[in-house]
């Protein structure tokens, strides 16, 4: 099994192909065929990807599983996996069979609605698992071509507006990666990034135009990185598409950003950014840690004032990911692990939170907050598990939630006490956002004539929720299975990360001297 | 045996809660009462069988990163222990009581099964109460903190039709989360200072933080101080000190066997047991006890004067319950932990009574809870009446001054009392014996408000008030028993002289450590020798504290004077509800805007609103509308209307454009990249 990763990654994918070859016709058969062929596809996908989480040696901080091949025009085609990426690998495929299972209701072209979410798979396991920084960059910028899809065939009345505001953000990002991915070529030679990892890039001041930059060729680079990677996750102030893009986007797709595509800008930051440009990673984390807690403060209030439901959770999923941020650049153990534990928790949460939301919003056609109200003396079981989720979202002990936010805090704590004190306070905040929209919701007397039959969830909804149920507490009560697999490569990171601080620092004095 | 005491109600709350359909809902019902009930037998023989060795055992594993290790842990000390038979034993009784009050609800529609739901809720407060007192470690204590938190915000929220309920519900657990912010904080402090989270390891280390200064926001404090302050913050939340108050009335809108159990007898004590376990931190931080005891003594006056005018019966004992709780606050701020400890034991059984009792009244008069339509009750539901009336001279202090005999509140209360003066907190001192007399005229008023006089208000519900079942009166007479005699039986392990409260508390006395020989090991003074190290047994008194022996040694006018403001207040309240009833109205009329500021609770509710919930909500729409739409989104869509245009006349395309120039930018982009890759003979 050398090139495991290689298969999962392009499982999905042929099975895209197939579909896209062979199934005829669109009538309701075909349309069956289809979701049970993606569904079939990604629970493969997702069996597979268990021999890779059962043959992962966590004591081995190296790459796992590697295989590499020359490809095209003297690239080269590595993959592999090490403690950061594994997790994200197999959050991506246990959750995409439950986002197939969301779409089972549409029947707007689902043959190609299954392609894109099958072809988005693809894309998505190769971010996580490319050990060349050319396969990295066309995952990672490729990723967004079936989600603008989605969006733009399947979303909203607003679609187009969502899809064009989610592209000028993200493009402006790429093309200043690309840049720096280029000066990084030019500087060590090789696009590998084990060898990258290794590679020290040079920190010395640079003058350009008479203007001193500290930190130099590092600093530059972080910040052409930061910018897509800030982008991405997405960082205050270039959130704003965040919020209109799950408004339009169709349930599945809501789940596949808020769960998956987030987390990509984390694992950038986590595999680019930290390690390679420590000296710069150093200059910044005070900007990084500032924008994150104004993240925290100001997307809860924000939330605060929402009157759409996928609005409130799209803000509350940026305010959550601002723990992400501050916790991989306090760069210390409790930080980093946790921001890890908090993007494989927030895929958990935030997916199922959106899965709320679609499951009212198949019965009622809108989204907005004041269209319900009472629905737990109909839907018992929905009231159950929204308040199993609403709980989670607010970090409560028990749940995963809890472990991400209370790790990258410990994390933050150390290193500067007012980031963390402004940081907590989303503690608060977010317990009146999520309890608010809770209570309009759920909770109240039953008076809408409109809800008067609506149905509680049904096998399928239930069979959907469960697995993200078992995750979230599991994972709240034993986190130990995400940070035994996790620590030991976190350490190492911190280690090399440390070590490279200190030889930096060493340089600049023996250049002064 | 610890393992059952702890998991029993856990086990019983998911088989009612998710089973009840399968067994039906009697059995469910009964199911979680037996289970608590299991639980209760097996914490009184801990406690009595309690030997002052603290013991650990370990669960599994909990979070685990780098040099933070974190375990599931059951810890058995004497602190422990007394909270175990506190939380169970009001826990089991509170259930059977709830068969009775439950039985029958207007708030529910014909068939729907309430019942199973509420017993479970129970059932869960319990085990997370539990949990909350065994813990080994202070993220495990957060976790049953939080917990508690949880059950309450369900259990307030019960009746989830009633939008004062929900709001109820949402204000509690917000403002919880106010203090847990403090709390969360507090725990990076001692994670920070002490690099670890274990009770053991932090004791140990709480000398040598005591040492040290840390910067935290602004300043350079005392890093024992920072904790200090931090930790009390949380427990201001949940035991409901000034400025965190403000959830605990509303809370009421929770059904009454709820307010027993959770918003007087357990949960909100919870933060005085936080604040006593960590008493070796707190003996080292002065600045922070100066607060607690400040914040202490204010609130026991300030909910005593909010409480004398309230109308609402299950409101009179909240504010009671507030003020009693500074009371144990002030007590913990003195240093004095363990007098705390026993005010928190018999005031968990005399409020637990005096709120089952009061739930008992609604239940005879048809869910009327306002005190104006209540009076002349004694005959028709005696019992009820006998069980409010000990409860009342047990939360008002009745006992032979200058002895050790009378109700449990007697004791302790006066114990309180005393170490505030032995603790030189005179202020305290007298804001504690004013509002004793406080204490007495508005537990008085009540009684005589509920049970003498004309009857009042609907003429037809008093005519059908009628006495509750048995599975109601048992209980009351069960905690009857407990306001009684709990005082007189614990007084002299929790307040006798100081080598009794030690072989209480599993505190080695002076000869042991000495005959140890490990004298050498412990540095310090000389003087620290014959005192025990932070860490040995449940609590630590620093050799300095002498506040319980001075208390001990207190002038007679001081012991007196609790009891002496006792009949003050009875005198008063005899006055004005007995004697001349026309006269708390002309009172009430003559100082008006005194009324008025008491009877809205000093307008806490209303200051909040107006500098913090508005203004929140406020702020949101204007950062949504303002931040995110005019200035992030203004700014890119005018950038946007610059590039956008170039692209499009590009593509050729309007519709859908941008999509294509973004797949045509990247890999015109790596086309570009790769040519010159192979040029520059980059690549191998």
């Amino acid at each position: 099994m050398d090139n495991l990763l290689s298969i999962i990654t392009f499982t999905p994918l042929i099975a895209a192909v197939i579909l896209g070859l062979f199934l005829r016709g669109d009538d309701a058969a075909a349309q069956k065929n289809a979701k049970w062929l993606a569904l079939i596809a990604t629970g493969a996908t997702f069996l597979v990807s268990l021999f890779v989480l059962v043959g992962f040696d966590p004591s081995d901080t190296g790459f796992q599983f590697v295989e590499e091949r020359q490809w095209l025009m003297g690239l080269t085609y590595k993959m592999g996996v090490d403690g950061i990426s594994v997790l994200f690998v197999m959050l991506t495929t246990f959750l995409m069979p439950i986002t197939i299972g969301a779409c089972w209701n549409v029947t707007h072209r689902v043959k190609e609605y299954m392609i894109m979410f099958l072809v988005l798979e693809t894309l998505m396991l190769g971010v996580f698992c490319a050990l060349d920084m050319i396969l990295f960059y066309l995952f990672f910028e490729g990723g967004l071509i079936p989600m603008f899809l989605i969006i733009g065939i399947w979303g909203g009345k607003e679609r187009i507006y969502a899809t064009f505001k989610f592209f000028l953000y993200t493009f402006l990002g790429s093309v200043l990666m690309l840049v720096a991915m280029v000066a990084m070529y030019i500087d060590a030679g090789t696009t590998d990034i084990p060898t990258l990892l290794t590679h020290q890039f040079s920190a010395g001041d640079i003058v350009i135009g008479g203007k001193t930059i500290v930190g130099g060729m590092q600093t530059l680079m972080w910040l052409a990185f930061f910018a897509s990677f800030a982008v991405k996750m997405p960082m205050w102030p270039v959130h704003t598409w965040l919020p209109d893009a799950h408004v339009q986007a169709p349930t599945a797709g809501s789940v596949v950003l808020a769960a998956i595509l987030l987390k990509m800008g984390g694992y950038g930051f986590l595999r680019f950014s930290l390690p390679m440009f420590p000296v710069a990673s150093d200059i910044w984390a005070p900007l990084v840690f500032w924008l994150s807690a104004i993240a925290i403060v100001y997307t809860s209030l924000v939330a605060l004032a929402q009157e759409d439901m996928k609005k409130l959770i799209a803000y509350s999923s940026v305010a959550h990911m601002g723990y992400v941020t501050m916790g991989v650049f306090a760069a210390n153990q409790q930080g980093v692990d946790g921001a890890i534990f908090q993007m494989i928790s927030h895929g958990f949460i935030s997916g199922a939170l959106f899965l709320c939301v679609g499951v009212i919003y198949d019965r009622m056609h809108t989204r907005e907050i004041d269209a319900y109200g009472g629905l737990v003396n109909r839907m018992p079981a929905y009231a159950l598990i929204f308040m199993l989720f609403t709980m989670a979202n607010v970090g409560l002990p028990g749940t995963s939630g809890f472990i991400g936010e209370f790790l990258t805090l410990a994390g933050i704590f150390q290193v500067n006490t007012w980031v963390a004190a402004v940081a907590a306070l989303g503690v608060i905040l977010s317990a009146g956002y999520a309890l608010w929209l809770y209570r309009r919701v759920v909770f109240g007397d039953l008076i809408k004539e409109s809800l008067r039959t609506i149905s509680d969830m049904g096998l399928r909804e239930r069979a959907m929720f469960a697995p993200l149920v078992a995750m979230t507490l599991l994972l709240g009560v034993y986190p130990a299975l995400v940070t035994d697999i996790i620590g030991p490569s976190v350490e190492a990171l911190i280690a090399n990360y440390e070590t490279a601080l200190i030889e930096a620092e060493a340089a600049v004095r023996l250049a002064q001297n | 045996m610890e393992k059952i005491i702890l998991f029993a109600p856990l086990i019983g709350s998911i088989l009612c809660g998710f089973g009840y359909k399968m067994i039906g809902e009697k059995a469910a019902m009964w199911l979680t009462t037996i289970m608590v009930f299991l639980a209760m037998v097996f914490s009184w023989v801990v406690f009595v069988g309690f030997d002052g060795e603290t013991r650990q055992i370990e669960l599994f594993r909990f979070i685990e990163s780098g040099t933070l290790s974190v375990d599931w842990a059951i810890r058995v000390d004497r602190l422990t222990a007394i909270m175990l038979i506190v939380v169970t034993t009001v826990s089991a009784f509170v259930h059977l009581y709830s068969f009775g009050y439950m039985a029958h609800d207007d708030n529910w529609r014909e068939g729907e099964s309430y019942k199973p739901r509420f017993f479970a809720y129970l059932s869960f407060f319990t085990f997370t109460m539990l949990a909350l007192v065994t813990a080994d470690n202070i993220v495990q204590l957060f976790f049953g903190w939080e917990g508690v938190g949880v059950a309450s915000y369900l259990l307030i929220g019960f009746y989830y039709r009633k939008p004062s309920a929900n709001a109820a519900a949402i204000k509690a657990f917000v403002v919880n989360r106010v203090g847990d912010f403090g709390f969360l904080l507090g725990i990076f402090a001692i994670y920070f200072l002490a690099d670890s989270t274990r009770f053991e390891d932090i004791f140990a280390a709480a000398p040598a933080i005591a040492e040290t200064q840390m910067t935290f926001l602004n300043g350079t404090w005392n890093a024992a101080d920072v904790i200090g302050v931090l930790l009390f913050i949380g427990a201001m939340g949940k035991s409901a000190q000034l400025l965190l108050h403000t959830w605990l009335p509303d809370a009421m809108e929770g059904p009454t066997p709820v307010s027993a159990l959770i918003h007087a007898a357990t949960m909100v004590t919870a933060g005085v047991f936080l604040i006593c376990r960590m008493s070796p931190i707190m003996e080292f931080a002065p600045n922070a006890q100066a607060m607690i005891v400040f914040v202490g003594a204010l609130t026991a006056f300030f909910a005593a004067t909010v409480g004398l005018v309230q109308n609402d019966i299950k409101r009179v004992i909240a504010y009671s319950t507030c003020s009693q709780l500074g009371y144990m606050f002030v007590a913990v701020g003195v240093g004095v932990y363990s007098a705390a400890m026993f005010h928190l034991l018999t005031h968990a059984f005399f409020k637990a009574l005096l709120f089952l009792g009061a739930g008992s009244v609604i239940h005879a008069m048809h869910h009327e809870q306002d005190l104006r339509n209540y009076g002349g009750l004694r005959k028709k539901i005696p019992y009820t009446f006998w069980a409010m009336m000990i409860g009342t001279l047990a939360i008002t202090g009745v006992g032979i001054p200058l002895t050790h005999i009378g109700f449990a509140g007697f004791l302790s209360k006066d114990a309180i009392i005393e170490s505030a003066w032995g603790g030189h907190a005179y202020l305290a001192f007298w804001a504690l014996v004013i509002a004793a007399a406080m204490t007495s005229f508005y537990s008085w008023r009540l009684m005589f408000m509920t049970f003498w006089g004309e009857a009042r208000g609907d003429r037809h519900t008093h005519e059908h008030a009628h006495e509750s079942p048995l599975n109601m009166l048992v209980p009351l007479g069960v905690l009857s028993v407990g306001a009684v005699f709990a005082g007189m039986m614990w007084y002299s392990d929790f307040f006798g002289d100081h080598d009794q409260v030690n072989r209480f508390y599993g505190i080695p006395s002076h000869e042991a450590v000495a005959e140890a020989g490990h004298g050498d090991d412990i540095h310090g003074a000389d003087v620290a020798h014959a005192f025990a190290m932070p860490g040995e047994g449940a609590l630590y008194m620093a050799p300095d504290n002498h506040a319980m022996d001075n208390a001990h040694h207190a002038p007679q006018w001081v012991k007196a004077a609790p009891f002496m403001a006792m009949l003050a207040g009875f005198f008063v309240a005899f006055t004005f509800y007995i004697q001349s009833p026309d006269l708390p109205g002309r009172t009430a009329r003559m100082f008006r805007p005194l009324y008025l500021f008491l009877l809205n609770k000093w307008y806490f509710d209303e200051l909040f609103d107006a500098i913090l919930v508005t203004p929140a909500r406020n702020i949101g729409r204007a950062l949504w509308k303002g931040g995110d739409g005019s200035i992030i989104d203004g700014g890119i869509n005018g950038l946007a209307m610059g590039i956008v245009p170039f692209f499009t006349r590009v593509a050729g395309r309007i519709q859908s454009g941008y999509l294509f120039h973004y797949a045509f930018a990247m890999v015109i982009g790596i086309a570009v990249f790769i040519t010159w890759m192979m040029l520059a003979g980059g690549a191998q």
